[in-house]
């Protein structure tokens, strides 16, 4: 899977919720941030968890939130970053 | 602060020693027997041998926090040595220590300097960099310190002794992927000439977590 993102893009963590297992903590669904890095190639969580390969290997990013974004409480020093599979962000152009 | 913090929070409505989690010690009895009918069968068939496991516990109790405290004392002394690591953690940490992290997570390390501060966390398990840092404290895993120092880190820290003043941008870091990360943390003043060997003996584990700074040297 080629990345669609870029370090600088903004980008929003998709409330999806699957059944099983999956590695996108509930606490940033639907929450927008930024890319920061390009981690590279990872197998898909959700695959893996059902005893297969994974496959196709998913663009993994570090993404940035604001501290207000997450909680809804203002804190502008804090950021929280995590590192999210690509299946799992859109591109959030509104901003 | 696994042992002071629920006195500012009445309202928790359960026994903070309760046995439910993997940090205080206590695998049920249906893990204890499923892991033992699981490593017995791989072993009749051939997968692997006892031996094989006894060494590779061995070899993960082996790793501690001295040895991410030695990258850490070279990264401060050796400027080149330091853009490597955080370009590439992985290579320069395998080059260095000389152990093997091929089989392992990607592995990230971020650096704190007096206007950024990082801390490490992994809210959906216990995501550690144990290959450097051996295994992790039980309060790393624990729920308590997992949801809170995302919802209420400056708390968290301060409960750990470590309060940064407002002109400090803190960054949690939650290990959510097969990353796994290390603070590189700020190296304490009045430690300019200090050897590699000394230096190392500053860099606590938790300053490596992003909990703590680094220790400053004894005043003599």
């Amino acid at each position: 899977v080629k990345p669609a993102f870029a370090p600088g893009d903004r980008v929003r963590v998709r409330a999806l919720n699957p059944q099983g297992h999956y590695r996108t903590p509930y606490y940033l669904h639907g929450r927008r941030g930024v890319v920061t890095r390009l981690v590279g190639d990872q197998p898909n969580p959700e695959e893996l968890a059902c005893h297969r390969i994974g496959v196709p290997f998913q663009p993994v990013y570090t993404v940035a939130f604001e501290f207000e974004e997450v909680w809804g409480r203002r804190d502008p020093a804090v950021k929280i970053t995590a590192d999210i599979f690509q299946h799992w962000l859109e591109g959030d152009g509104a901003r | 602060m696994a042992h002071d913090h629920h006195h500012d929070h009445g309202d928790h409505g359960h026994d903070p020693h309760a046995p439910i989690e993997e940090a205080h010690g206590a695998a049920s009895d249906e893990s204890v027997a499923l892991e033992r009918a699981l490593r017995e069968l791989l072993i009749a068939k051939g997968v692997f041998t006892a031996e094989a496991i006894r060494r590779q516990i061995e070899e993960t109790e082996s790793r501690t926090p001295e040895l991410g405290a030695k990258v850490v004392a070279h990264a401060w002394t050796d400027p080149a040595y330091k853009a490597w690591l955080l370009r590439d953690a992985k290579a320069a940490v395998q080059e260095f220590l000389g152990i093997a992290l091929n089989l392992t997570p990607g592995l990230i390390v971020v650096e704190n300097t007096p206007r950024v501060h990082h801390v490490i966390c992994c809210t959906l398990c216990s995501c550690y960099p144990r290959t450097v840092l051996g295994i992790p404290p039980a309060w790393y895993k624990s729920r308590e310190y997992r949801s809170r120092v995302v919802s209420e880190p400056r708390a968290v820290l301060k409960e750990f002794g470590l309060e940064l003043g407002p002109e400090v941008e803190l960054r949690v870091v939650d290990s959510t992927a097969d990353v796994r990360y290390i603070v590189l943390p700020v190296r304490p003043p009045g430690t300019g000439g200090m050897g590699e060997d000394e230096l190392a003996r500053l860099v606590n584990r938790d300053s490596m977590i992003g909990v703590a700074l680094a220790r400053e040297p004894d005043r003599a």
